[in-house]
């Protein structure tokens, strides 16, 4: 750890193991450091500390009271049990007071799988219930915006959405209304809950009371996988958990993709993700390019990977012969990987001599002081770093290139020149050269496209993404690409091949390698010194 | 030697002691002695040598409650009077702000200056419309005659903020009231901080029950040891017991500190009305533990009833003949707090509710032989467990009421009605909580 360390380190004690934390840290921080999961509900790091919940009342010797480790700071000599016979005691009465209440609808709760009232009365359940009365009577699926469903029936009134929409959100919505039993939470009169952030009240309620509107009923939580990956959606890089469905065909009409989670990363988005990129997933299984196309005098011929292959090649070979490799143009996308760029880089920029250039009138989108930056692409730094963004000499961009008619072939990677320059602009590039587009997904290039060759997105691919802040950052590959697609990077190592001129290296993990002992921003970078939060570029200050 | 009155002198004046008869009765001359000749330190002094205790209910010694301001904060200090009087059974502040408020304004002035605050907030139960009323016209009072504003004596700038509550209880609970007061919903916070170190808007703030500073003027002006020697050794003064139930005299009585409940209920309320036998006291306001009528020959100060089990509370003392209900009387103060818990915390929220809808069930005649036992439990459960004293407060008498009177539990669960003639608990058991 970096830092001076505190001089105040006081040693406590928890169920046997010693400890030395900073001042000021609470029980369950030490607890946590220790591994001891000391269960928590309105609890959480990224909130402050309400002391509602009572289920992590702990027993600390010398103290008369059970003490609630999420507030209690930590002391020299402190003695705590998280599993004494008092501490569990507490644990089970607690639990028994937020169920006597709470409407047990697991079967038909979308929470169930991944609730905690489920998970910690496995382990601290009465399992005979004592309460014979009414219960009391709440609103149920309450739609709060166009992301959150409410049941005020199965909240616990912790609060973490209060405070999230407080203190994180700043926007306010959530209130506690009422007193007693039948206090409940809600949006205040009059308003609805709809900010850039709403979708993490779902994350952090630790129960089924706020559900996802967009997730609602698709599928079981147990019947998830997840992947670790980085959201494309923006430059901001937020670490996400990509959760997938492989092997139901029948949810979901067929897609593979469930929902995305926001993941963990003190030095990015901590616990958050935006509404965008949450539910920005869509693409990974809508509209893709399935089919590598031929266009010819406007019709149309699907072609196998091994023929559109043998087109690309003998297009290169032919202007290789010609010597009219000058006037080719690659216009690469900030959307692809380190990874892919840099292959673009060796088999197109260096080793064809064909000019790569990322300029393209690219719109700023909305953007925030919090997550959301206004670049819509997760790799533009890499792009940058890769010398791949443009040339800083002034020259004309790709696509003033090939209307001026400079250009015999333009390669354009994922960009729909539709929508950066309107269709007759793109109709007339089209009509003056041959133009190859690579890409997951099906826009108004890869309908006018001489060549069309699919490529694939992030969640089926190994790589990485440089966020705004210089940092990189790991993806991995959930599933495999949609039948007919290729990995991107694929295509080009297959095209190297097919040149005759074979690249070493085939894993991304080679690839990034390469990229460090080569690109000096990337020097020293390899996958197994990126650590699970990514790591800086090497060669400019990285602003935090 | 007759009792002396200390607190309620001018209660006679049903309509309000205004400031021309305060004056004349000698008021603003301890504030004027404090301001003029006193250090802050010196006054805090005083009030701990008198062994003032606050009067709101804990009973934390006043001067030292004083003493926790830091000494180095650059904040500002305030001076809350908590006038959230709600506590069941008990009226005794309404009396101060309704027939005595300059008494009150000169002991906050006291104090402001003794805990070098320049504001004071006056947290007014909101029921209170007439005491609200009374105070108000006194705070103008006081200010026409340059007892609040600036330059007070020539050595104090102070300001008085009135604000009403909306009618929650549990904004009597000082750091809820405080959070109140800032706008917020009337949650209590996690301690510490304490309000001395951080209260109001995150400020070193006090707060003072209403009875309390009353006491600080008669401390000024006849002395710590005077005050101290009126009550007990660790709690000075005198009390304002407010009595009702099944006495012949309902009404706030002045007594010393030590006075025993037998002496209040026999003789300054007139005994049990219509002739009939005591069967049961709460002796501080409805949170406290129940006692019997074998119980009486006890102290009314802190610590002989925290040693007799119960505890002195707010002073309200709500008496019980033979007729009542132990039942229907359990059911009434569980639905109060029902009613009344804040909702914050897990054990109270949902424990509260539960011990109501049980004794409602019992009184229906629905009990279950297993009942008194889940509410002992449940009771048990809520008890220290939670942010503020509310769920133990809901707890106790629930433990109390049913140890001290089981077999009339047992004898309702068994036979399904209540055995007291011109009881009909179970109609009124009907009522919506």
């Amino acid at each position: 750890m970096p830092g001076i360390p505190p001089l105040n380190m006081p040693t406590l004690t928890i169920d046997g193991q010693s400890v030395a934390v900073p001042g000021g840290t609470t029980i369950i921080q030490a607890a946590d450091q220790l591994g001891i999961t000391i269960p928590r509900y309105c609890y959480h790091p990224g909130l402050t500390v309400a002391g509602n919940c009572r289920i992590c009342l702990v027993e600390v010797e010398k103290a008369p009271k059970l003490q609630i480790a999420c507030y209690a700071p930590v002391a020299e000599g402190m003695v705590v049990h998280t599993d004494s016979e008092r501490t569990l005691q507490a644990r089970q009465e607690v639990l028994e007071f937020l169920l006597i209440n709470h409407p047990l609808d697991c079967p038909v709760c979308d929470q169930a799988g991944e609730c905690e009232l489920q998970n910690y009365y496995m382990d601290h359940g009465l399992y005979d219930a004592r309460f014979r009365e009414q219960k009391v009577k709440k609103r149920k699926a309450v739609p709060l915006g166009p992301t959150v469903m409410l049941d005020q029936e199965r909240c616990i009134l912790c609060s973490r959405c209060v405070r999230f929409t407080d203190e994180i959100s700043k926007t306010g919505e959530f209130g506690i209304f009422n007193r007693g039993d039948r206090a409940e939470v809600d949006v205040y009169p009059g308003t609805i809950l709809d900010n850039k952030y709403s979708g993490n009240v779902v994350d952090i309620c630790p129960v089924g009371a706020l559900t996802d509107r967009d997730f609602r009923f698709k599928a079981r939580v147990w019947y998830l996988s997840s992947s670790p990956s980085v959201c494309p959606g923006c430059s901001r890089g937020c670490n996400i958990d990509i959760h997938y469905v492989l092997d139901r065909p029948y949810l979901a009409n067929g897609a593979r993709v469930m929902r995305l989670k926001p993941r963990y990363n003190p030095e990015v988005n901590q616990w958050w993700m935006c509404d965008e990129g949450r539910y920005g997933y869509k693409a990974i299984d809508e509209a893709r390019l399935v089919q590598p196309v031929s266009r010819r005098d406007g019709v149309t011929h699907p072609l196998t990977w091994d023929l559109s292959m043998a087109e690309l090649v003998q297009l290169v070979q032919e202007a290789q012969a010609r010597n009219q490799l000058s006037q080719w143009g690659v216009i690469p996308s900030p959307h692809l990987t380190n990874e892919e760029l840099f292959l673009i880089r060796r088999v197109l920029q260096e080793r064809l001599g064909i000019t790569c250039d990322g300029r393209v009138p690219e719109q700023a989108g909305y953007a925030d002081e919090f997550l959301i930056t206004a670049d819509k692409s997760p790799n533009r730094r890499g792009m940058q770093a890769l010398d791949l963004a443009g040339p800083g000499d002034g020259a004309k961009p790709l696509v003033e290139r090939a209307l001026a008619g400079e250009l015999r072939v333009l390669y354009v990677f994922g960009h729909d020149l539709v929508a950066l320059y309107g269709m007759a602009m793109a109709q007339q590039v089209a009509q003056q050269v041959f133009l190859i587009y690579q890409g997951s997904n099906e826009n108004g290039t890869s309908r006018l496209a001489h060549l069309v060759l699919p490529g694939t997105v992030y969640a089926e691919k190994d790589g990485t993404f440089t966020n705004c802040q210089g940092r990189v950052q790991r993806i991995v590959k959930a599933f495999e690409p949609l039948k007919g697609s290729r990995a991107d990077g694929e295509i080009l190592l297959e095209l190297a091949r097919r040149l005759g001129d074979p690249l070493p290296c085939a894993p991304s993990a080679e690839i990034f390698s390469a990229i460090g002992e080569t690109v000096p921003a990337f020097r020293g970078l390899r996958y197994e010194t990126l650590g699970p939060y990514g790591a800086p570029l090497v060669t400019e200050a990285v602003p935090t | 030697m007759a009792f002396e009155p200390v607190l309620s002198r001018r209660f006679g004046n049903a309509e309000g002691t205004w400031y021309d008869a305060y004056v004349a009765d000698g008021g603003y001359a301890a504030a004027k002695r404090v301001l003029t000749s006193m250090t802050p330190a010196q006054v805090t002094e005083a009030v701990t040598a008198s062994n003032l205790r606050g009067l709101g209910g804990a009973g934390f010694p006043t001067g030292k409650k004083w003493s926790f301001i830091p000494k180095d904060s650059p904040k500002p200090r305030y001076l809350v009077v908590n006038a959230d009087e709600g506590e069941p059974g008990t009226f005794k502040d309404r009396y101060l702000l309704e027939r005595d408020p300059h008494a009150v304004i000169e002991g906050m002035l006291i104090a402001a200056y003794a805990i070098g605050s320049h504001k004071a907030y006056v947290y007014v139960r909101g029921e209170y419309v007439e005491p609200y009323r009374r105070f108000t016209r006194a705070v103008e009072e006081a200010r026409r005659h340059g007892w609040v504003g600036r330059q007070v004596q020539g050595a104090w700038d102070w300001d008085i903020v009135i604000h009403r509550g909306a009618g929650a209880y549990i904004c009597g609970e000082e750091t809820a009231l405080l959070t109140s007061l800032e706008g917020g919903k009337g949650f209590p916070r996690l301690k510490p901080p304490f309000p001395a170190i951080s209260g109001l808007f995150g400020c070193p703030t006090i707060v003072n029950n209403v009875e309390t500073l009353a006491c600080l003027p008669p401390i000024i002006q006849r002395g710590a040891e005077w005050f101290a020697g009126l009550g007990t050794a660790r709690q000075g003064g005198t009390r304002l017991f407010s009595l009702c139930g099944h006495v012949a005299r309902p009404g706030v009585y002045e007594a010393p500190a030590g006075v025993t409940l037998r002496q209040l209920i026999e003789t300054h309320a007139g005994g049990i009305r219509d002739g009939r036998q005591l069967k049961a006291v709460i002796p501080g306001g409805i949170s406290a533990k129940i006692l019997t009528a074998q119980e009486i020959d006890v102290a009314m100060d802190f610590d002989s009833l925290l040693a007799a089990g119960t505890m002195a509370g707010s002073a309200g003392v709500i008496v019980m003949d033979e007729t009542t209900c132990i039942v229907k009387a359990l059911w009434t103060a569980a639905k109060f707090f029902a009613h009344e818990s804040c909702g914050q915390c897990s054990p109270c929220r949902e424990g509260t509710g539960w011990v109501f809808k049980i004794l409602q069930r019992i009184l229906r005649g629905e009990g279950h032989p297993r009942d008194l036992d889940v509410l002992l439990s449940v009771a048990g459960n809520m008890e220290g467990k939670t942010i503020c004293v509310f769920a133990d407060a809901a707890a106790w008498p629930v433990q109390s009421y049913i140890s001290k009177f089981r077999g009339e539990f047992d004898h309702h669960i068994r036979e399904g009605r209540c055995d007291l003639a011109g009881n009909p608990a179970v109609e009124h058991a009907d009522a919506h909580h």
